[in-house]
């Protein structure tokens, strides 16, 4: 074994894609594109892109692709500036080891907060741009005229005097050129191919079974490995019994950490079941005592306690409420959430004496090799990350990478080997980072003429920041910037407001779960407000907008109204409702219309969602964005809990941790794209923000009873 | 030795009795298209053909299948033609991709039993799950596949 990873990385994968090929079609390495056009021998134009002589044109891309259409997207990015001929243009990821030999040079690697293209447009579009320059003055200089005479369409670069000639022809002359450091930009007017649909590269593999996940590496000697973790968080191991499967077929090794023992097999059923077989003894210490029982009345604490740390005061709440001709208040809660990507955690890593290789579908690539080189104890420069296209995020695979490191630890131990982690499902669904629960406690004040005059809002919940570290985000005075976004940085123009924040911390690991904080806190904010509009005696959508003037969200707010015919009558038995989020840079509404076929089923028949991120990138992958976001915040309001007993995660499969299914989703999901320019929106979570009351607001609507603690299971009700 | 068919070809394997075909076709014959999700039949991530009908490979025993004839998703067509690929093509369903082979194989099986399948017909014929929520997109396309067939 150790004879093929002592040569050369690249001819390796060439020939164990050939010697696992057997019955299989095509194997493809999306993270070896890189180190593919390398050894093409062809010399990048910039950092960013490779023109080969054929005229294929190469984007590197920093940021992973989960589904999002991110490798597309930034690619029609650097097209646009570029000038490129668009069906000559492909992706492939930039390369981690390179970039951090390179001084960082392909920026951020994270995908998560919706910044995919809202963070990297400038400097992709300049790339564009840069290298566009480039290929010009290559040719102007062949031809000996002013590179300012040359024009470029469609890949093809040409001079008046009727010479031309392609990228392809020029791309080894203008990568000896220095780049350009600020080129201009295009007027947006002039964009011929950002707003537009190009199909997604990766959507071809992804229907012949062709894409290779991690989870899908294959590699010449490769073993399987499945993994048990204390389960509950914090405990350690304190003994297990390797006797009971000695000698079970195909078992290799059982290799342990401090927290969690691995069973190393041939054949991952193999490693799974011995796993299983295996005893194992866990000292878990107090933390066994936690229950959500006894986390509810944690969190309780912090409504009633004195002295919260404060968010945000505009006004004065209290004055403002002495003097109100109606004062309202209610609590909502929301519980735990995880992720459940299909692709259960998944890496695979091979360690040799001079450095170590992981297969990963990672949310950030530099994570990932951090968590790597703390494993194996090397420095970054000897790890070599190679991403795969993620079995979905959602923000589940960026910080956290426990399973890294467990194929780094188990392929140390068995070097040169290759050893692929999979965990089960049961461990994805108990080992998770959860959507952390939240409490929060709302009061309003309306006026004689119902005018909206004040509010508060205490929240007690668990503080992400707190156990998952970001640059240059930091607790202050007690609150987590992220828990309070909603909230702290509403857009209604209300005088009197006031945010306090108490920090509620358990040992259940909480994460950053796809639209964050903006999957309960704006449940609690519009539902109240809908709660308000009824005390005021008015239409929901009007109540909102007086105090939402001069904003963005009102723009799409209306929008939304005018496309889903608020308003206007409905069919009897159906009814709405309404809400409007602004996240991520983003502005969003939504109208959910629904019948109820008896009292506790829900007929969702109709969601019209509405986003201004600004401008558009990839319009067809904003839209599929809206629809999943759709079918994500149906998902969570009615079927996702988890709880916690013994200080464990009762949940263990999708067995009792359902997911939406087909037969639950409305016919009817209605994008409505309102970009208003000048600025670049996240798309990736904002729609889930609006989605979620939009739906609470409508079943108040129609049952009259206002739900305030999800999941909407336990309220005996199910989706038709 | 079980032996059974595998996209037309017969193979032998030497495993256990009660070894999922899941893991004979991922970690024996290296067809990793067809997905491991959650080892419950619950999620149809695992879907593959056995002589024609969908099965959920992961709780399908290779015992099971002695003598029988499996199709995978590599094995729907040479080259991603059949009527539903194409209709995922077309209509751009996958995101992350991963349940999607599954998803697609399901697909194929509904419409060669049912070639006008209704919105009620593919509720009760679809039941795998997709966490980054395409189902709408998945009901357009097992539509527009069956206005193709």
């Amino acid at each position: 074994m150790n004879a093929n990873f002592s040569s050369d990385r690249r001819s390796f994968l060439v020939r164990s894609a050939a010697v696992t090929g057997g019955l299989v079609l095509g194997v493809r390495f999306p993270g070896e594109a890189l180190a593919a056009t390398a050894a093409s021998g062809v010399p990048e134009v910039t950092h960013w892109l490779v023109i080969q002589p054929d005229d294929t044109v190469i984007v590197r891309i920093a940021r992973s692709e989960l589904g999002q259409g991110t490798f597309t997207g930034l690619a029609q990015l650097v097209a646009e500036e570029l000038e490129a001929d668009w069906s000559k243009v492909r992706a492939e990821y930039a390369d981690v080891n390179d970039h951090i030999r390179r001084n960082r040079i392909f920026g951020s690697m994270s995908t998560g907060g919706s910044r995919g293209i809202r963070d990297s447009n400038k400097y992709m579009r300049e790339a564009g741009a840069a290298a566009r320059q480039m290929l010009v003055t290559a040719a102007a200089q062949e031809w000996g005229v002013p590179a300012s005479e040359c024009t470029v369409s469609n890949g093809v670069i040409s001079h008046p005097g009727g010479r031309t000639t392609t990228f392809g022809k020029v791309a080894a002359a203008a990568s000896k050129l220095e780049a350009p450091k600020e080129p201009r930009l295009k007027d947006p007017k002039e964009w011929k191919i950002i707003g537009t649909s190009p199909a997604r590269f990766d959507i071809p593999d992804k229907t012949t079974g062709r894409q290779v996940y991690a989870a899908d590496v294959r590699l010449p000697g490769m073993l399987h490995a499945s993994v048990a973790q204390v389960p509950v968080f914090g405990g350690k191991v304190r003994r297990y019994d390797e006797s009971k499967i000695t000698g079970l077929r195909g078992v290799k090794k059982v290799v342990a950490g401090p927290d969690w023992v691995a069973v190393v097999a041939d054949n991952w059923w193999r490693a799974n079941q011995a796993l299983k077989a295996m005893p194992i003894e866990w000292d878990v210490g107090e933390d066994a005592k936690v229950s959500s029982a006894s986390i509810m009345q944690f969190l309780r604490t912090g409504i009633d306690e004195a002295g919260t740390p404060v968010a945000r005061e505009d006004g004065d709440f209290d004055a403002i409420a002495k003097g109100a001709a109606k004062v309202i208040e209610a609590e909502y809660y929301n519980p735990y959430m995880n992720h459940a990507t299909m692709e259960p955690q998944t890496a695979t890593a091979v360690v040799t004496d001079d450095k170590v290789d992981v297969w990963c579908g990672t949310q950030n690539g530099e994570a990932t090799m951090a968590a790597a080189s703390e494993a194996a104890g090397i420095p970054l420069e000897q790890v070599y990350v190679h991403k795969m296209h993620a079995g979905g995020g959602f923000g589940r695979r960026g910080p956290h990478q426990e399973y890294t490191k467990q194929a780094v630890i188990i392929a140390q131990q068995m070097r040169g080997t290759p050893v692929r982690v999979q965990w089960s499902r049961e461990e994805d669904m108990q080992q998770g980072r959860y959507r952390p629960v939240s409490l929060v406690k709302l009061r309003g004040a309306l006026d004689a003429q119902g005018n909206w005059i004040g509010w508060h809002v205490r929240q007690a919940d668990q503080s992400i920041v707190s156990t998952v570290r970001l640059p240059g985000i930091e607790i202050k005075n007690g609150v987590d910037p992220i828990n309070t976004r909603g909230f702290s940085d509403n857009p209604y123009k209300v005088a009197n407001f006031t945010n306090e924040y108490a920090m509620r911390n358990t040992h259940v690991p909480p994460g950053f779960w796809r639209a964050v904080a903006h999957t309960n806190n704006p449940i609690a904010r519009e539902c109240f407000i809908d709660e308000l509009a009824v005390a005021a005696g008015k239409d929901p959508y009007e109540f909102r907008r007086p105090f939402l003037q001069g904003r963005k969200d009102l723009g799409v707010l209306d929008a939304v109204a005018k496309a889903a015919g608020w308003g206007a009558p409905l069919p009897k038995g159906v009814h709405r409702g309404i809400a409007v989020v602004d996240s991520y840079g983003s502005f969003t509404a939504a109208v959910v219309e629904l019948a109820m076929k008896d009292a506790t089923t829900i007929d969702v028949g109709r969601v019209v969602l509405g986003i201004d991120c600004g401008y558009v990138c990839h319009r067809d992958a904003v839209i599929g964005q809206i629809e999943g976001g759709v079918i994500w915040g149906l998902s969570a309001l009615m079927h996702e809990e988890i709880t916690i007993e013994n200080g464990r995660v009762v949940q263990s499969n999708f067995s009792d941790y359902p997911l939406l299914r087909l037969s639950e989703t409305p016919l009817k999901i209605e994008a409505v794209l309102v970009p208003t320019g000048g600025f670049w929106g996240g798309v990736g979570e904002p729609p889930i923000g609006s989605l979620l009351p939009a739906l609470v607001n409508a079943l108040a609507a129609a049952t009259g009873k206002r739900i305030r603690t999800l999941p909407l299971k336990n309220h005996g009700f199910s989706y038709a | 030795m079980p032996s059974l068919q595998v996209n037309g070809k017969q193979v032998n394997v030497d495993v256990e009795p009660d070894m999922p075909l899941l893991w004979v076709l991922r970690d024996e014959l290296g067809l990793t298209g067809t997905k491991y999700g959650c080892g419950i039949s619950a999620c149809g991530a695992c879907t593959v053909h056995v002589d024609g009908k969908p099965a959920r490979a992961c709780v399908v025993p290779i015992s099971s299948v002695e003598g029988k004839s499996v199709t995978t998703i590599e094995g729907l067509s040479a080259n991603g033609s059949h009527p539903v690929q194409k209709a995922w093509v077309q209509l751009q369903v996958p995101q992350c991709g991963y349940c999607q082979s599954g998803m697609i194989m399901s697909a194929a099986a509904l419409l060669e039993q049912n070639r006008d399948p209704t919105d009620a017909d593919i509720d009760a014929g679809m039941t795998n799950l997709c966490r980054c929520g395409t189902y709408h997109r998945v009901r357009a396309a097992i539509r527009a596949a069956a206005s193709q067939a």
